[in-house]
Formats: structure tokens, sequence, C-alpha cells
């Protein structure tokens, strides 16, 4: 049959209206002459929330469809991963402009980039073949890359920006080793395929290839989530970058590629469940108690953040240790509750700002903050109670199914761990509540001490609506966890 | 003797273990770095062509002519990157990339 199918172009709405709108930026960027660098990033947020609003006017629950040639899948499961990217890279736009102006941070890369990287993130999140996840992943990798090194004259973020470069491409050699293996075994890249083929094989015996295979795109895709063994760009890039940038890698990457290690493992390795599940545990164990004891002796308050984003990932990860329902339902609403807390963290870190107003540093320039700016110190204690998973604020919810799913499928020792991982970070979290409230202002505080308030209307209302999903989740956690079940539902376990 | 597809599976897997060598062991220069990752890519490129013959089956070329594509636009922001850092910095030892650690 020499025919094709005309393809589905509606399910890649999103998409195309990110890409049209970056390529766009990029031209108004070069040659209007009087562009201004606020007008740049209100346009790119128009376009993201445009794409929210197609994304879910185009929605219809309990749908699915293949397109593409098989290239492209849309379901429940990853409509609410696409709405989580996209919220992510909205709420992080909003609210990076003040703070970059502020730090005469204005190269009109910005928004184009994360554009640009916010459509990789999709089309890994949509992908249904190797192929098309493996142009996700690098356009959304490739676009990090940039935005790690925008700010030019600054020797840490250079420094930081080559660090995530390096290791970034040997996780991308890593993945490609891996899916040239599957290739190999099972004779396709495609991802329902290959789950048909190894049904097939796994009535008799299964070949070391494919093993071999899982195990190299299972440590490139730990790369992208900066789970343990490929943890180590993560503090690096945070301290690094500006907090703008850092606040997009440290949010919406990191769900995108949590979904996709999700749908990758229950999706065509599904049968492989007893081989990779032990590997999955050993990598979310020494995920949390990395991200518990290295944070421990930081006092970059950003360093701190990337230690805790490890350890969060090995919550995470226990949710797809236990390759159930449950566990899927859990990962997505820890993913959700993980991204609201960030937001709020980085949100409240750009509007501290010291006397010349640069970004505030280490935890010391937060000492008594409580008594210059209450409203701030209070949203931000709210956070740091949520990610120390106290309840009632959501991160304890969060941790609780996590933690349930584990214990439903048998890992008992794994969620015990999670637990005392959990006390032994809540240290740190409540440490910088009790530097924001009991410890005096300091007599001759120093250049990057928090003592300036920089807001905006935008900042102001994506810090709220963080601020009011955390306290009130446990009032109104049904739309969530429905949302979260049906996703679950869409999966083939 | 007929070189089969082991032999060229095997040919990858060493190409691609001395790329991965090259990035740890190397103490240098970060340009070598660049070189390592780039011949771990091309070590990839010869696995999925070797698969592709030997399965009579066309995805893995089109997978490799993608694979191309991207290892030129990667390491174009590699090198970008490494000048960036070169002008703040004044040279490229890997042994100096430890401004920050812990």
């Amino acid at each position: 049959m020499l025919g094709f199918y005309m393809p589905d172009f509606r399910l890649i709405l999103p998409e195309g209206i990110l890409v049209v709108a970056a390529l766009f930026l990029v031209m108004e960027g070069v040659f209007r002459k009087n562009v201004t660098f606020r007008s740049l990033v209100h346009h790119a947020l128009l376009a993201l929330i445009a794409a929210l609003i197609v994304l879910i006017f185009m929605h219809q629950p309990g749908y699915k469809e293949v397109t593409f040639e098989g290239q492209i899948l849309q379901n429940d499961f990853i409509y609410l991963a696409e709405l989580l990217v996209l919220i992510g890279a909205t709420a992080v736009m909003a609210m990076s402009l003040p703070s970059m102006i502020k730090e005469n941070f204005v190269s009109f890369e910005y928004p184009p980039l994360i554009l640009f990287a916010t459509v990789g993130m999709l089309l890994m999140v949509v992908a249904n073949d190797f192929m098309t996840l493996f142009i996700g992943l690098e356009m959304q990798g490739l676009s990090l890359y940039c935005l790690a090194a925008l700010k030019r004259d600054q020797i840490k973020t250079s420094e930081a920006a080559l660090k995530y470069f390096v290791l970034g491409g040997l996780a991308t050699a890593l993945y490609l080793y891996g899916v040239s293996l599957i290739y190999g075994f099972t004779g396709s890249t495609n991802f329902e395929t290959i789950s048909s083929v190894i049904r097939i094989e796994s009535m008799e015996e299964l070949s070391i290839g494919l093993f071999l295979g899982v195990v190299f795109i299972m440590a490139s895709l730990s790369f992208k989530v900066s789970a343990v063994p490929f943890h180590m760009w993560t503090p690096d890039v945070y301290q690094g970058c500006p907090s703008s940038v850092t606040a997009f890698i440290a949010a919406a990457p990191k769900v995108a590629a949590m979904v996709v290690f999700l749908r990758i493992m229950a999706g065509p390795f599904l049968l492989l469940y007893g081989e990779w599940q032990s590997l999955i545990v050993l990598i979310s164990l020494a995920s949390m108690i990395l991200g518990a004891f290295a944070a421990l002796r930081q006092n970059d308050l950003k360093r701190l953040l990337a230690y805790s984003a490890i350890g969060q990932m090995g919550y995470v990860l226990m949710g797809i240790a236990a390759g159930n329902d449950e566990g899927a339902q859990a990962v997505f609403v820890y993913l959700l509750i993980y991204m609201v807390m960030i937001i709020g963290i980085f949100g409240c870190l750009m509007c501290l700002r010291g006397k010349n107003t640069e970004g505030i540093q280490n935890i010391e320039d937060l000492s008594g903050i409580s008594t210059l700016h209450p409203k701030i110190s209070f949203i931000l204690a709210i956070f740091m109670f949520s990610m120390a998973g106290i309840p009632p604020f959501a991160g304890f919810f969060a941790k609780l199914y996590v933690f349930k799913a584990a214990i439903s499928a048998g890992f008992f020792g794994l969620a015990v761990v999670g637990v005392l991982t959990s006390v032994v970070a809540s240290y740190y979290y409540l440490k910088i509540v009790k530097v924001m409230y009991f410890d005096e202002i300091p007599a001759a505080p120093s250049f990057s001490y928090g003592q300036a308030l920089v807001l905006s209307a935008e900042i102001k209302i994506v810090l709220n609506i963080c601020a009011a999903i955390i306290l009130l989740f446990f009032a109104f956690p049904n739309p969530v966890l429905q949302m979260a079940q049906q996703a679950a539902l869409a999966l083939p376990i | 003797m007929t070189i089969g597809l082991d032999h060229y599976l095997i040919v990858a897997a060493f190409l691609f273990t001395i790329g991965g060598i090259g990035i740890f062991l190397n103490r240098r220069n970060v340009i070598v770095i660049l070189m390592a990752i780039e011949l771990m890519l091309l070590a990839v490129n010869i696995n999925f062509v070797a698969f592709s013959q030997y399965l009579g089956d066309l995805v893995g070329q089109i997978f490799t002519l993608f694979i191309l594509t991207v290892a030129a636009a990667e390491s174009a922001i590699g090198l970008a990157i490494l000048v960036v850092y070169f002008r703040n910095r004044g040279d490229i030892e890997v042994d100096d990339i430890t401004l920050m650690k812990g």
C-alpha cells in the first residue's frame, strides 16, 4: 500500500502554536528596532496561554488516538502531562520579568528559548515512538543548555552550562545506544510494536540485549529527572544560573521527564517489570538518601533546593517502582504538587532582592526577614512546611499517596526509608523558616541580604494561586485526584 | 571470512566505550570531551545501520539521519558554550572547572 493517511493535526495544535510563536519572537527580536524585552515576554506569555486554552478546549475525556503514522499518541494520561508542562512554563514565564530586568539580564533569546523548550517537552510527552521521543528530548535539552548559558558575563553561569551540556550529551548518547539495542532486538522503535514483540518473546527466553537497552534508557532518563547516579549537574546548574532560568529548569522539564519515565516503563517495557523494578527501587533509595543528607551542609539557597529536588525525585520514583495503578496516580499527584511548590519557592526567591537588587544567595540572607516582608515570608514558610511534608499542607498528601502505593506493592523497606529521609530533610526546610522568623536582622547586612522586594501583578497572582493550592488541597483534593485517576487509567497497567 | 552483525556491534561497542572513557578519564581539554561525545553518537549510528541492514528495515537508517542532524546541532551549541566559558575563564582545562563544589 502506498497511500498515506492524512495525520490529525489537531492533536499537535498546542505545539504548532508554540513553534509559530517562538519563530515569530525570534524574528521580532532580531528585526524590530525598538522592541522591548517586556513586550517580548508578554507575547510569549500570550502564546503559552493560547496553547493552554486550545489544549483544554480540544480535550475530550476518554479519547484515545494514534496519528502521524504511529508517532504521536493522545489520551487522558498525555493530556494531563501536557497540561502540567504548559502550566509550569506559563507560571515561570509570568514570574520572571521583574527579576530579570533588575538583574539586567534582558537578552531577547529568553522567551523564544523557553517556548522551544516547552515544545520539546510537549513532544516528549506525546511521543509514541523512540524517534519522536528523541527529537523531543533533544529539543528540550538543547534549548535548556542555551538558556543555562544565556547570562554570558558570569563565569559561574557558563561553568554550570558547560557541565550541564557535557553530562546532557552523555545522557543523549546513553539513550541512543539503548534505543539502538532495543531496535535491534525487537525490530521496531514504536512503543506499541515493542510492547507486543516483548509479549510474544516473553513466552520463551528474553535476550540480554533487550535488558541492556532498557538499562541504558533508564540511565539517561534518570539524568533528565536528576535521580542519583546522574544527579551531578543539578546542584551546579541550580546555583550557577539566574533564578528565572533555574525556576524553569526546576519545574516543567522535571515533570515532563518523569512522565516519560513512567510512560516508557509502564508502556513498552511493562512486561519486563520484574527486571526494571529493582533498579528503580535502588535509584529511588539512593536519591532519597543523598537528597536528605547532602543538603544538610549547604549554605547556598539554590544549591540546597537542588539537593532537595534530588530527594523529591526519589519519592516520585517510588510511585513508579510500585508499578500499579495507585503508583501512577500517586506520581501524578506528587508531580503536580511538587511543581506548584517549586514555582512558589522560586517566585519568593525572585521577589526578595539585595540592596542593589541582585538576587539573594545564602540562607543568612533571609534572617529576620519576616519583620521586613511579612507576606512573602508567610508564603515562603507555607511552601517550606509543605516541602517538609507537614500536614495539613499539600506536600504531606503527595508523600502519603506515594508511600501508600509503595506499601500496597509490598515495598515496606522503601516506604520506611522514605519516611525517615523526609524526617531528615525536614531539618533544612524548617531551618529556613527558623532563620526567617526567629533570627535577628543582621546589624551590617551583606550586599545580597534580602531587604528589597520586587513585585509585579503577575508574580502576585501566581504566588497566591500556588499558596491557595497548597493550603486548600486537604479540603478539596477530589479534582486533582480524579484527574490523576483518569490519567492512570489510560496507562496499560 | 564474512563480516556479520556481531562484528559491527563489537566495533560500535568499542567506540562507545572509548567515548565514555574519554569523557571521564580525560583531565586536560574540554574540546576532547566534545569529541568523545561525538564518538559515542557515531558508535550508535553504526549500531543502527547494522541492525537496519540485518533486519531489512529502513527505520534504523532514518533514525541515523536524525541522529546526525541533532549531533551537528549539539556540537554547535557545545562549542558556543565553550567559547562563552573561555571568554570568562581564559582557559579550557578540565581540572579548572571547579568553581562550584559540594
